[in-house]
């Protein structure tokens, strides 16, 4: 029995909520900002608190020199996110310190920002606000600055997991029909009658619009490349709330220039925050600033989740989002 | 036989053009601006086919030329044309009804979703090149999923927002003047009176027709009945609204976002909400997507034709 709380670093900026339960619950420091710790900071930090647990969030590249350059104390590390792309778990799992995500909290409100640009994309939502800005003031002729229609139309959906089937069950609101490729196919239940491609180039030609829910890394790179975008029907729309990693740019701005494609809604991209501003002079795109989960709700519940992990961790128990498995005794 | 003569107020779909030039001898105004000297523009015509912003009061009604036998419009909305005058003329008129339900459901959920998750400043940040990177404090939102959504009028519009709003795992309530059947609410939790209506609206969409009943509904004394932090969308008419104290509301954060696709005074809206962050706005476009448009034109042109052939269509309404 340990009377002490168990010692914190909160590296990110985050919302109220989650800085005091952290503070509550933990012997915590919280990072100072204007931003969030760097690699630097965080391993001076926590070497100071003699940090058991570390919450960060994936602007912290935590490689296999930063882990190593870590505190013994530290044990867990908590990221508030789902994507780990940031870390080098075999590293961390070689020095012993456990790492935990941010799976399942997220999955309803990332689906909310897919179709909130699905819908923006296809009806020309941003475009029409900056007419709005603008003034307006002039009589908008009945064939003019017209979008597509959603409703009975087919989806494709690029990775069924979680997120991918929250974003199909909102589709199916619209009457879409539901065309999906994943590694596997799903089982009926899940599958909720959507129709399902092993082969994700055969299905394109079906998409009149295009969602993507798949993981980034190298299996995905590029997989929107100029040849899939070429594969779709013409003026179909593009969505993209997962990784900008999965979409070639040059193709995707050539295919928004030539009217291949009608729309895309993108809320990430190949690279971030200095994101290839050509996509900002066009207007048939809607961008987002990376905040599929951006909501008070969301961001409190994956902050929460974070810390339920590193309290597990601390008092002895498995983690609950383990990102490596704890060998068997 | 000659073809009949139809007049055009105004530049429509080329989709729809060519088709009533298929139909009619049709006289068209390549122009997107109100039609003035309808009278005179008119002669020998036996319809008129004109759009929402045409004014068609008694006076330019009473001045039609006697061969005008049938007016449509371009629109579901009817409130640019004065139905009396048209009636003690004894010409008849028809509009869209129906095609653009799902277009304008589609635009409301837009606004709900864009309102709620603040995509304008998201696309404003991210144009002009100052994005420093993400940030889980930045630009957060409020969650649709599982949220209550006031509907006020559950016509054919309000009925197919519901039906979107279910896929979010929305729980809907509606406001009207009487209850929906069982297959028509779908689950819905029907309120006859204000008082029970707005204190669940956690997001409130506007989907009545406007007109004097209805004219500044959502009025200083009802937003503050709102739950704080609300979220207000109108793709409806944009009389429903009193903009000064949905302005009000929208600067002290009583309520949290809004989304607007039609205005009082439309296109000369309220300039108080240009400058505001916490809106988005639509120049109301609630039903333009090509299919839609171009089945409001196909609906509108049989109809014409119907009366002038001596049918009675569906979309006649009077």
């Amino acid at each position: 029995l340990r009377l002490s709380k168990p010692r914190l670093l909160l590296a990110y900026l985050t919302t109220a909520n989650v800085i005091a339960r952290a503070c509550a619950e933990f012997d915590a420091i919280v990072t100072a900002g204007p931003g969030d710790m760097t690699v630097a900071e965080v391993t001076r930090a926590a070497a100071a608190h003699r940090a058991e647990a570390i919450l960060f969030t994936n602007t912290l590249p935590l490689t296999a020199a930063a882990i190593a350059g870590l505190p013994d104390t530290v044990r867990v590390g908590a990221t508030s996110s789902v994507g780990y792309d940031h870390i080098d778990v075999a590293a961390a799992k070689a020095r012993g310190v456990m790492m935990t995500n941010t799976p399942g909290v997220l999955d309803e409100c990332t689906a909310d920002h897919a179709m909130m640009l699905l819908l923006s994309a296809a009806r020309r939502g941003a475009e029409y606000d900056r007419i709005m800005r603008k003034g307006w003031r002039y009589r908008i002729g009945q064939g003019d600055l017209l979008g597509v229609r959603v409703t009975g139309k087919r989806v494709g959906i690029l990775g069924m997991g979680r997120i991918g089937r929250a974003f199909a069950q909102r589709a199916r609101g619209f009457d879409m029909k539901i065309l999906y490729h994943g590694r596997s196919r799903l089982p009926a239940d899940l599958e909720q009658g959507a129709e399902y491609y092993a082969d994700f180039h055969a299905m394109l030609p079906h998409c009149d619009f295009l969602s993507i829910h798949a993981p980034g890394g190298a299996a995905t790179e590029r997989l929107i490349d100029a040849r899939a975008l070429s594969l779709l029907p013409n003026g179909a729309v593009l969505v993209n709330v997962a990784r900008g990693s999965l979409v070639d740019e040059e193709a995707l701005l050539a295919a928004l220039t030539s009217g291949k494609l009608f729309a895309a809604g993108l809320d990430v991209f190949r690279s971030e925050p200095d994101f290839d501003m050509r996509f900002a002079a066009l207007e048939n795109v809607v961008l987002s600033p990376h905040v599929g989960s951006g909501s008070v709700e969301t961001r409190d519940a994956m902050g929460f989740r974070a810390l339920d992990n590193i309290a597990a961790v601390l008092s002895g128990r498995p983690a609950i989002d383990p990102l490596w498995a704890i060998d068997p005794l | 036989m000659p073809k009949l003569v139809l007049f055009v107020t105004r530049r429509l779909p080329a989709s729809i053009e060519a088709l009533a030039e298929q139909q009619f001898e049709a006289r068209l105004t390549p122009s997107d601006v109100a039609i003035t000297g309808l009278a005179a523009k008119a002669a020998g015509a036996d319809a008129v086919l004109c759009c929402p912003g045409d004014m068609l009061d008694e006076k330019t009604i009473a001045a039609l030329p006697d061969s005008v036998k049938v007016i449509g419009t371009f629109s579901v909305g009817y409130d640019h044309i004065d139905v009396a005058a048209v009636k003690a003329r004894g010409i008849r008129l028809c509009n869209t009804p129906d095609v653009l339900s799902v277009a304008t459901a589609e635009c409301a959920m837009l606004l709900i979703l864009a309102a709620a998750r603040r995509a304008g400043e998201g696309e404003r940040l991210i144009r002009s090149g100052h994005w420093q990177g993400w940030a889980p404090t930045q630009l957060l939102g409020t969650q649709v999923s599982g949220r209550r959504l006031g509907i006020f009028g559950m016509g054919r519009i309000g009925r197919e927002i519901a039906r979107m709003a279910l896929g979010f795992g929305m729980e809907i309530h509606y406001r009207d003047m009487t209850r929906l059947p069982p297959d028509l609410e779908q689950g819905a939790i029907f309120h006859d009176n204000d008082d029970s209506f707005l204190p669940i609206c956690q997001v409130l969409s506007l989907n009545a027709p406007g007109g004097e009943g209805t004219r500044h509904w959502l009025n200083k004394e009802r937003i503050s009945m709102l739950p704080p932090g609300a979220v207000v969308v109108n793709a409806a008419r944009g009389t429903l609204i009193d903009d000064a104290a949905l302005i009000d509301a929208l600067r002290n954060g009583q309520i949290a976002a809004a989304g607007l696709d039609v205005y009082n005074g439309e296109p000369r809206l309220d300039p108080g909400y240009l400058t505001l962050e916490n809106i988005v706005l639509l120049p109301h476009l609630g039903s333009a997507t090509t299919e839609t448009r171009d089945a409001m034109g196909r609906i509108v042109l049989a109809g014409i034709g119907a009366v002038l052939a001596g049918e009675t269509p569906s979309n006649l309404l009077t």
